[in-house]
């Protein structure tokens, strides 16, 4: 839905004085979509402004966007304990940078959906998350080979009321040989079953996130269609009552 | 969920309709937002709760910006 505030180029400006109250019919017609807060166009105003003033705002962000990259980082490092402090914080200054790059870049696409500060941390934050993932990784081959999916059938115990697990993952199994092509093969199984994460794999593969959760979702889908011809059961609450879910 | 159910999970993903990950970064913020306020999130936007719940990269991304932003309103 068009922002209220948006100019036909689809940048937004700060209003000249307080809007009507719409009509009934108006509000009838559609709902209210709230445009950027005042704190929000104040960020804008400032980054769109000149010299000093788009200086200081830009510092400003960039400042907010550390925090946001920080506070990224430092959730994750336990989970990473090689990591140190230094390239830690290295990080999230390189976060910080990229992102403020990033949305200065994009700052016409922001629409006032959400106050300007939510919007620019989702930046930071994702910039932070990779860098972090990558880095984790460095140097760590990345498990794509074929022999790695086989192991699933064999992953399943044997507790009768699992029987019907230990099926449909034989059935995954071979479906993943027959169904899949190499490609699909080689993405579902680094990300779903090696837990490779994506972007990892995306910058090996030279491709985006995006890109490969599109092959996973077709993975998915030929698998799923496989599994109703044999008519086999896989949705959750079909799992919860054969004892699967818990 | 055990070890079998979660592995079925990540092979075979949402059952649902769900979106990219591309539209998923662009309405991270506005479903944060809408989660925190109370509103329905998933109404608001079909098909980003299935996205989360398949991709595991986007699942910590909203993760994180829900977090912070609830610590951001919480310490001001």
């Amino acid at each position: 839905m068009l922002n209220p505030l948006a100019t036909a180029d689809g940048t937004v400006e700060a209003p000249a004085g307080p809007s009507p109250a719409p009509s009934m019919s108006e509000r009838s017609e559609a709902p209210p979509v709230p445009g950027p807060d005042q704190e929000s166009r104040a960020w804008l105003a400032g980054l769109r402004a000149e010299g000093a003033r788009k200086e200081e705002t830009s510092r400003r962000l960039h400042d907010l966007l550390l925090r946001a990259a920080r506070f990224e980082i430092n959730r994750r490092k336990g989970s990473h304990p090689h990591l140190r402090g230094g390239d830690l914080d290295d990080l999230a200054h390189q976060a910080a940078n990229d992102a403020l790059l990033a949305i200065l870049g994009k700052l016409d696409t922001y629409r006032g959906d959400s106050r300007f500060t939510t919007w620019a941390y989702k930046f930071a934050l994702l910039e932070a998350a990779v860098k972090v993932r990558r880095r984790a990784w460095q140097g760590r081959e990345v498990p794509i080979e074929p022999e790695h999916w086989s192991v699933i059938a064999s992953r399943g115990g044997s507790p009768a009321g699992e029987a019907e697990g230990n099926e449909l993952l034989a059935s995954i199994s071979a479906a993943i040989e027959s169904e899949l092509s190499a490609h699909q093969r080689e993405v579902l199984v680094a990300v779903a079953l090696s837990d490779v994460p994506i972007d990892v794999l995306a910058e090996r593969l030279n491709t985006t996130r995006g890109a490969l959760y599109k092959t996973i979702h077709d993975a998915r889908k030929k698998l799923r269609s496989h599994l109703a011809v044999e008519g086999l059961r896989f949705e959750k609450d079909e799992l919860e009552s054969t004892g699967l879910r818990s | 969920m055990n070890d079998e159910a979660r592995l079925l999970k990540r092979l075979l993903g949402p059952a649902g309709p769900e979106i990219s990950c591309e539209e998923c970064f662009e309405q991270l913020d506005r479903y944060v937002e809408l989660e925190l306020s109370g509103a329905d999130a998933d109404a608001a936007i079909p098909g980003m709760s299935a996205h989360l719940e398949g991709c595991p990269a986007c699942h910590e991304d909203h993760r994180s910006l829900r977090d912070l932003v609830e610590a951001e309103s919480s310490s001001s």
